[in-house]
């Protein structure tokens, strides 16, 4: 479609469009290439340009020759900025606190309320994944009671309904706490109360033969005493 | 407007907003004239135009703070000028000032017909670029005088980026027709 065409169908092109901007010399790299080409190889276009180039000139001498302000204009700014109340105070230097005091005190209430939603909800959503986290490490299970067993997991403390022979047991004084856990582990122990002398009331859910037991026990490296409870 | 004078503008600006009163002066130096220019042309009254540029420049210096750099600050200044024209002129019912200065100005010279008889083609192009509507004059004004991008002229007026186009279009033919009944042909539309 030619320039005399578009002009009479109603706006402009898209080249043609960006002429005036291009006598002005605002146009980016890649538009600039656009209208040169178009400019080479459309004379209709050129010729238009060369009548933008003139309104430009125009415009600026016309806008040169309106003067400028007088000073009492400038006088009369600073009158009033003189006259406005001091509450800009000069910032030296403000420290990490001071910095994120100004932030807050410069959020509008509403954006401060919003703010404090969004750090609930934070809250809120981290409580839910660590329940969900401890959730998920007991099997699925919402609590666990002291009596309750895992298949394989270690016992060292009931107060269930469990049945089984118990014996008070006193550790070697070097058995170090590593060797009890895994005595505990083994035996699948039920630690029932501890006395002040070092002794142990355990009792031994896995095992039926008591005088077996104490036999065994007493044969375990950082067993000193193993013997029948009451 | 290069780069570094841009950047330098945003810097007085932050300046002005820690209370900076010589920051103040060079901007103001450095854009009172064009800013005022702008307003001029929009309320074709040098005294409004005049009192207009001491409110600008006061409202930057209590907006300083919360200017965010999303445009230059050239940019932000004929904003600025531009609303306060517009409420200038609907103040003094604009469409009254209008005729009325029109004629005031075209009483200090010699008509475009006359122009064309003096072979002053020139002179005559600046007289109907002073006949164009406000909304005609900002945007030529913008684009010529004050060298603002597309984008620019958008934000500045509030339109979209092809109204910009198509309103500078629309500016152009008019002045064409301003010139061809003035007796003009300049070969274009």
């Amino acid at each position: 479609m030619t320039v005399a065409k578009r002009v009479a169908d109603g706006g402009p092109g898209d080249v043609e469009g960006l002429l005036p901007w291009h006598a002005a010399g605002t146009l980016s790299a890649r538009d600039t290439r656009r209208v040169e080409e178009a400019l080479a190889s459309d004379p209709g276009l050129a010729k238009q340009y060369a009548v933008i180039r003139d309104e430009y000139a125009e415009t600026i001498s016309l806008n040169e020759s309106l003067g400028a302000p007088s000073a009492g204009a400038m006088h009369k700014l600073f009158a009033a900025i003189d006259a406005e109340p001091a509450a800009r105070v000069p910032v030296v230097r403000a420290g990490l606190l001071a910095r994120i005091s100004r932030f807050f005190s410069a959020l509008s209430p509403r954006m401060l309320a919003a703010a404090g939603a969004v750090a609930a909800l934070v809250v809120v959503l981290q409580a839910g994944v660590i329940a969900a986290m401890l959730s998920k490490d007991d099997g699925g299970q919402s609590f666990q009671t002291a009596s309750h067993r895992a298949p394989d997991a270690p016992l060292t403390r009931g107060l269930g309904v469990e049945s089984g022979p118990q014996a008070l047991v006193r550790f070697a004084p070097d058995a170090r706490m590593s060797d009890i856990a895994e005595f505990m582990d083994s035996y699948q122990v039920t630690v029932v109360s501890t006395s002040r002398n070092g002794l142990f009331r355990l009792r031994f859910d896995q095992h039926k033969d008591l005088p077996g037991l104490l036999s065994k026990l007493q044969g375990e490296r950082i067993v000193n005493l193993a013997v029948p409870a009451e | 407007m290069s780069a570094t004078q841009a950047a330098s503008d945003e810097a007085l600006i932050a300046r002005i907003a820690q209370g900076d009163r010589l920051a103040m002066q060079v901007l103001y130096g450095r854009h009172h004239v064009k800013v005022f220019r702008f307003g001029l042309r929009l309320v074709r009254n040098e005294q409004i135009a005049e009192d207009l540029i001491s409110e600008v420049f006061l409202d930057v210096w209590r907006q300083a703070g919360k200017f965010e750099g999303r445009s230059a600050v050239s940019t932000w200044l004929l904003a600025i000028m531009r609303f306060k024209a517009l409420s200038a002129l609907r103040r003094r019912k604009d469409a009254e000032l209008d005729d009325e200065t029109a004629n005031e100005i075209e009483d200090q010279s010699d008509d475009p017909e006359v122009t064309v008889q003096k072979k002053d083609t020139g002179n005559a192009l600046r007289k109907c670029l002073m006949q164009l509507s406000a909304e005609h004059r900002e945007i030529v004004d913008l684009v010529y005088y004050h060298e603002k991008s597309v984008e620019e002229v958008a934000e500045i007026v509030g339109i979209p980026e092809n109204t910009v186009k198509t309103r500078l279009f629309y500016a152009r033919k008019k002045l064409a027709g301003l010139l061809q009944a003035a007796g003009i042909e300049r070969g274009w539309p």
